[in-house]
């Protein structure tokens, strides 16, 4: 059976077409907001569809006659990889589990998994561990790698701060802020000052102790 | 303000020298970084956006990225001013048509560029003339060190630095060089050379064109996936592949010479003529004319004419060049300006890149 992924990517510079263009459906004139890539036998194919013949086109796939709407008859995938391929985004899912899946959202920016796949662009550093799961295929599939091996920042981590979770601390900030508006519009002042307190208390900590003018003279 | 002293100079990149320029028109890095404390671009509201747009300003003003750095606000630049740093450049198409607080920072010969809300919250560009894509590297290299020290750029120990798209992930490093190649596309070769590159997961795409149309024969490759292998591993995957596309179009222009001299002497003669002659002419005509001209130049077919000038002319000939450059008179129509402007600097015979302009 063919295994199928829903991303989002915007495949942007990949396929030389600017990053966030309107792409048509390859079925219809409607725009693609299914950018799917297919693994077949280690082979890598995108197909863009809109919403309604993604969902046909899924289902079709769903019932393991190869509804490909490019090239009828599509190949029979071998060898499937682990259960992480296999994940909520596979073909296996009825449109149920993907609409559970589109109403997931980021706790810091409040992103949905369905705005993310609409708009191929996420909306705040945490969502790549908010959505490790979803992400990791997909990344998988771009990239052909899930670890990053270049350089690092070479400033460390405040005192006490997991290493291991990056700057997701700081990230944090931005659900703070998100918590701390809403408080005020709900005329709840005492959290709101909690908010603005936490937040003021990781922009120290990240602040490194090292006033400017130590390297920048 | 600064835009004018731009319009009257030409970008370092331009220069038309550098290793193998005859064939590379220049070499670019560009890295994708994010600010951990705030929502990517496309999710930010109006505050956040001016408030990243803040931060990065004030740290790049503190930092001393090897020279000096002229900060210009996108934001509040009429349009034609947005499509002239476009055509240079020094932003990109998304960054001239967003929304909100964003810039750009460059230095005074248009090799490094900042762009400050762009799809990420800072893109760092560097630009260097001919193949020279480890000097470049190099150069932004030290840029985002001193910039790193001052700011918390989003990054994650798995994941690497975290971008807006997933397709920047990891290193967020893209590695192009703009290659002119003319003779593998008149000998037809040019689709067969893609399809072997696409193998390798490098992009291509046209230049100055919208989409993936290429005008003029200049093409882009660049790295595909930005995660997984080191920077100076990607670096390295598209210097690997350029002296290979450099032999094949030198061969094809070898080819051209010997197999079809007279054919090819005529192509470039007329274009030229047409060039100097034509009363008005559109910008895809002109590229590909100018194209046609620089490669007769040389092929030692046109003489007279330098590569810094056709380089040049292939940015001034562009709409908001035209329209800033010719100023006030503003009832006849690009075309026809565009000719003016050709028949002018040809005829003329003084250099483009000083005396026309103003
Ligand atoms: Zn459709
Ligand atoms: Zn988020």
């Amino acid at each position: 059976m063919i295994q199928s992924f829903l991303g989002t990517v915007c495949a942007g510079e990949r396929t030389g077409r600017t990053c966030g263009d309107a792409m048509k459906c390859q079925q219809c004139d409607n725009p693609a907001v299914f950018h799917i890539t297919e693994l077949e036998a280690g082979n890598v194919r995108e197909v863009h569809l809109c919403e309604e013949h993604a969902r046909v086109y899924l289902n079709q796939s769903e019932g393991g006659d190869g509804g490909d709407p490019g090239e009828p008859g599509a190949v029979e995938g071998k060898g499937q990889k682990g259960g992480g391929l296999s994940g909520p985004l596979g073909v296996g899912q009825t449109a149920e589990d993907l609409a559970i899946l589109d109403k997931r959202c980021c706790d810091m920016c409040g992103i949905t998994f369905f705005e993310f796949r609409n708009q191929g662009r996420l909306g705040c550093p945490h969502d790549y561990l908010q959505f490790e799961k979803e992400l990791d295929p997909l990344i998988a599939n771009i990239h052909g790698a899930t670890e990053h091996t270049g350089r690092r920042p070479s400033r460390p981590v405040p005192a006490g701060v997991d290493a291991g979770s990056g700057t997701d601390g700081l990230t944090a900030i931005i659900g703070l802020r998100r918590g701390m508006k809403e408080a005020i519009s709900r005329e709840d002042y005492e959290l709101a000052k909690e908010a603005r307190d936490a937040i003021r208390g990781i922009e120290d900590a990240w602040t490194p102790p090292a006033k400017a003018g130590e390297e920048n003279a | 303000m600064r835009l004018d002293t731009l319009t009257n100079s030409i970008g370092e990149w331009l220069r038309g020298t550098g290793p193998d320029s005859d064939i590379v028109m220049s070499s670019r890095v560009r890295l994708a970084r994010n600010l951990a404390q705030f929502p990517f671009v496309s999710r930010a509201t109006e505050q956040d956006r001016a408030d990243t747009e803040r931060v990065l300003r004030g740290q790049i003003a503190a930092v001393p990225v090897g020279r000096e750095l002229d900060y210009i606000d996108v934001g509040h630049l009429e349009e034609i001013d947005r499509r002239f740093l476009v055509e240079r450049q020094l932003i990109s198409r998304e960054h001239a048509d967003a929304q909100g607080a964003r810039g750009v920072a460059i230095d005074r010969l248009e090799q490094v560029s900042l762009m400050i809300n762009e799809e990420d919250h800072l893109r760092i560009q560097c630009m260097h003339s001919g193949l020279d894509l480890h000097g470049a590297w190099e150069q932004i290299k030290v840029v985002d060190d001193q910039i790193e020290r001052a700011v918390s750029y989003a990054f994650h120990p798995r994941w690497g630095y975290l971008t807006a798209c997933p397709t920047n992930v990891g290193t967020g490093i893209r590695v192009s060089v703009m290659l002119h190649l003319p003779a593998l596309v008149i000998t037809r070769q040019i689709d067969k050379v893609f399809r072997s590159l696409h193998k390798i997961s490098l992009a291509v795409r046209g230049l100055y064109g919208e989409g993936s149309q290429a005008m003029g024969d200049f093409y882009q490759i660049s790295n595909q996936t930005t995660l997984g292998r080191t920077e100076d591993e990607l670096v390295q995957q598209v210097a690997d592949v350029v002296p290979v596309l450099i032999d094949y179009e030198r061969r094809a222009r070898d080819f051209l010479v010997r197999e079809t001299q007279q054919n090819v002497h005529d192509q470039v003669s007329r274009a030229y003529g047409i060039l100097r002659t034509a009363q008005t002419i559109s910008n895809e005509e002109t590229m590909q004319l100018l194209s046609r001209v620089r490669m007769g130049v040389l092929l030692g077919l046109i003489g007279d004419v330098k590569l810094s000038d056709i380089n040049s002319l292939l940015i001034r000939t562009q709409p908001a060049h035209l329209q800033k450059l010719r100023g006030g008179d503003e009832d006849s129509s690009d075309d026809i300006e565009r000719a003016r402007y050709l028949r002018h600097h040809f005829e003329g015979g003084d250099s483009p890149s000083r005396a026309t302009a103003n």
